[in-house]
């Protein structure tokens, strides 16, 4: 169980890791964001008080 | 129907914790059976009292008595940590103050010392800030009803059980876990709680997207959760006793508890911490965060790079090599997203810098943020090999905790503090500005102070015991590193002292907002509770 474990974490394990990594890092550079995260870069100024 | 069950249970619970005390096998589980049958038995006498009134009117709104206790308890614990900080300091230069007597040794009150600061004043921190943030970014009321209640006040029970635990010499003997058995378990209970009141509130929000401070926190909590489970695995000796044995023995104990140890305070006093940062910089700026695309890479990157750092606290031990490696490797990689948090937070004041002439606050969430960057670069400098054959197991180590604890956790808690209060007790301003001013400057000094001593004093001892002479003999013995080290030593103490004074001016200026004391305009008053 040990060897099988140790084996995965330092082939497919570690590779696909890096690759969720590194895909996470291409997604946020996606084009055509600019207003969805200037949008939501300013929640914190709404919602002050609570409504309904 | 629902009182009778609680009626059932609580009275259950202070027989039980009674026959606990009685049969208890050491005066720690005695007492802390005593404590748990007294809170017990005044909730049975709450309920028992509350049978027949009338149901209270649902309440809605914000949630905020429970933000309002936190911010209390967080200025009550900060208090209470830094005079204990500030006492085993000048304990260490004249270890006759400890006056004989085996609870106020060092050796005891330090980690009364350490769980004061990180779990009582910070914990107290995050979970307040996080209930106001996650409920101010969600639009959305504190999912659970009474549950977040329960996790402030069953966290406060973990801090008492956990603080008079050490006193009496109940520990478990691992660093920044060292409450037993028992009250490990009531933390995760407690905890548990908190992530389900945090992922239902925002499972509930009004607005589409989960602002990014909010991401920080929950990391914050379900790592926790994880590092918690798995350093604590140990078997009690008795259910009726304190003592407990660890599952892990050797050197995998030494790296279970360091990867539990780095990676406190890579989520606990890191990522919980920029939870605030993301929020808390931007409002008291007035202006959104510099980069949300660079937040976002931010936090992936810390999720990703933080968890293999943990080795770097046992270079040259039995430790594997390649373990040892990958900890230093993974450690300098650290450095990069460290410092892009650094530069997103310090350039949310691009185009308004001017506001820090005017604004203390903001300058102390700036000066903050300087030395969460300073401290995540020496972090990495001291992990590399070479260097940690010199820092470690010096004072260096306790200067450059203190720059990130003192410098980065204080001051971006203080900064969030003083924006809070006023507008949880609404309040136009905080009583003084000018009482900001002081109490900036004097923990700024007393960090200088602080982490200066500890560089002279750590770097001075690692050079002593490496010293040989001619002949290949060591020159210096221990005691000669702990005599040369005094005038140090009373510096360090001092610097705490400054930094103990900026609070209490910091305790008095938030009273005095919270009771609405040198208001200008006539404010709606609310009742502090």
């Amino acid at each position: 169980m040990y060897t099988f474990l140790r084996l995965l974490a330092d082939s497919w394990g570690m590779l696909s890791i890096l690759l969720i990594f590194l895909g996470i890092i291409v997604w946020a550079f996606r084009p055509g964001t600019k207003e969805l995260y200037e949008d939501i870069s300013n929640i914190p100024f709404r919602n002050e008080e609570f409504k309904e | 129907m629902l009182n009778g069950i609680k009626v059932i249970v609580y009275g259950l619970l202070v027989l039980g914790a009674a026959m606990a005390a009685n049969f208890g096998r050491d005066l720690a589980f005695q007492v802390h059976a005593i404590l748990v049958a007294s809170v017990a038995g005044y909730l049975l006498i709450k309920t028992i009292s509350a049978i027949g009134d009338k149901p209270k009117p649902k309440e809605t709104g914000y949630m905020d008595d429970v933000v309002r206790w936190g911010v209390i308890a967080t200025v009550f614990w900060g208090l209470a940590g830094f005079s204990v900080g500030a006492w085993i300091a000048f304990e260490l230069a004249f270890p006759n103050i400890n006056f004989g007597l085996s609870y106020i040794t060092f050796g005891r009150l330090r980690p009364v010392h350490t769980s004061a600061v990180i779990f009582a004043f910070g914990g107290n921190a995050l979970i307040a800030t996080s209930f106001y943030v996650v409920q101010r970014t969600t639009a959305a009321r504190l999912f659970g009803g009474n549950l977040a209640k329960f996790v402030f006040w069953g966290y406060q029970l973990f801090i008492v059980l956990a603080a008079t635990g050490y006193l009496m010499g109940a520990t478990q003997s691992k660093e920044y876990a060292e409450p037993e058995w028992y009250v490990d378990i009531w933390l995760t209970i407690v905890w548990v709680a908190y992530l389900v009141v945090f992922l239902g509130t925002i499972y509930k929000r009004k607005e589409p997207h989960i602002y990014v401070a909010n991401w920080f926190y929950l990391a914050f909590i379900v790592t926790i959760a994880m590092l918690h489970l798995v350093n604590n695995m140990a078997v009690p000796v008795s259910f009726l006793g304190s003592k407990s044995v660890q599952l892990f023995s050797g050197v995998q104990d030494a790296m279970t508890q360091w990867w539990y140890g780095h990676n406190a305070v890579g989520f606990f006093l890191t990522a919980g911490f920029l939870g605030m940062m993301y929020y808390f910089v931007p409002k008291q700026a007035n202006r959104p965060i510099y980069s949300y695309k660079l937040s976002i890479i931010h936090f992936w990157a810390l999720i990703f790079l933080y968890i293999w750092a943990g080795p770097h606290h046992l270079h040259y031990t039995a430790l594997p090599d390649w373990a040892q490696t990958l900890g230093m490797v993974m450690s300098i990689i650290l450095w990069m997203p460290s410092w892009g948090g650094m530069i997103n937070g310090l350039m949310t004041l691009s185009g308004a810098w001017d506001k820090l002439r005017t604004d203390p606050v903001l300058r102390m969430m700036v000066v903050s943020i300087g030395f969460y960057g300073m401290s995540t670069f020496e972090g990495p400098m001291m992990a590399i090999k070479a260097v940690n054959s010199l820092s470690h197991y010096t004072d260096w180590t306790i200067g450059h905790v203190h720059s990130g604890a003192l410098g980065w956790n204080g001051m971006i808690t203080f900064g969030a503090l003083y924006f809070l209060v006023p507008v949880l007790w609404k309040r136009e301003s905080l009583y003084s500005l000018k009482m900001v001013s002081w109490h900036f400057w004097l923990a700024t000094i007393g960090i200088v102070l602080y982490a200066s001593s500890m560089w002279v004093t750590g770097i001075m001892e690692g050079l002593m015991w490496r010293e040989v002479d001619a002949q290949g003999f060591l020159v210096n013995s221990f005691a000669d590193t702990v005599s040369a080290k005094f005038p140090m030593y009373v510096v360090r103490g001092t610097g705490g002292l400054l930094y103990l004074t900026g609070a209490i001016i910091m305790a008095w200026n938030l009273w005095k907002t919270a009771i609405g004391a040198g208001q200008t305009a006539q404010a709606t008053a609310v009742p502090a509770e």
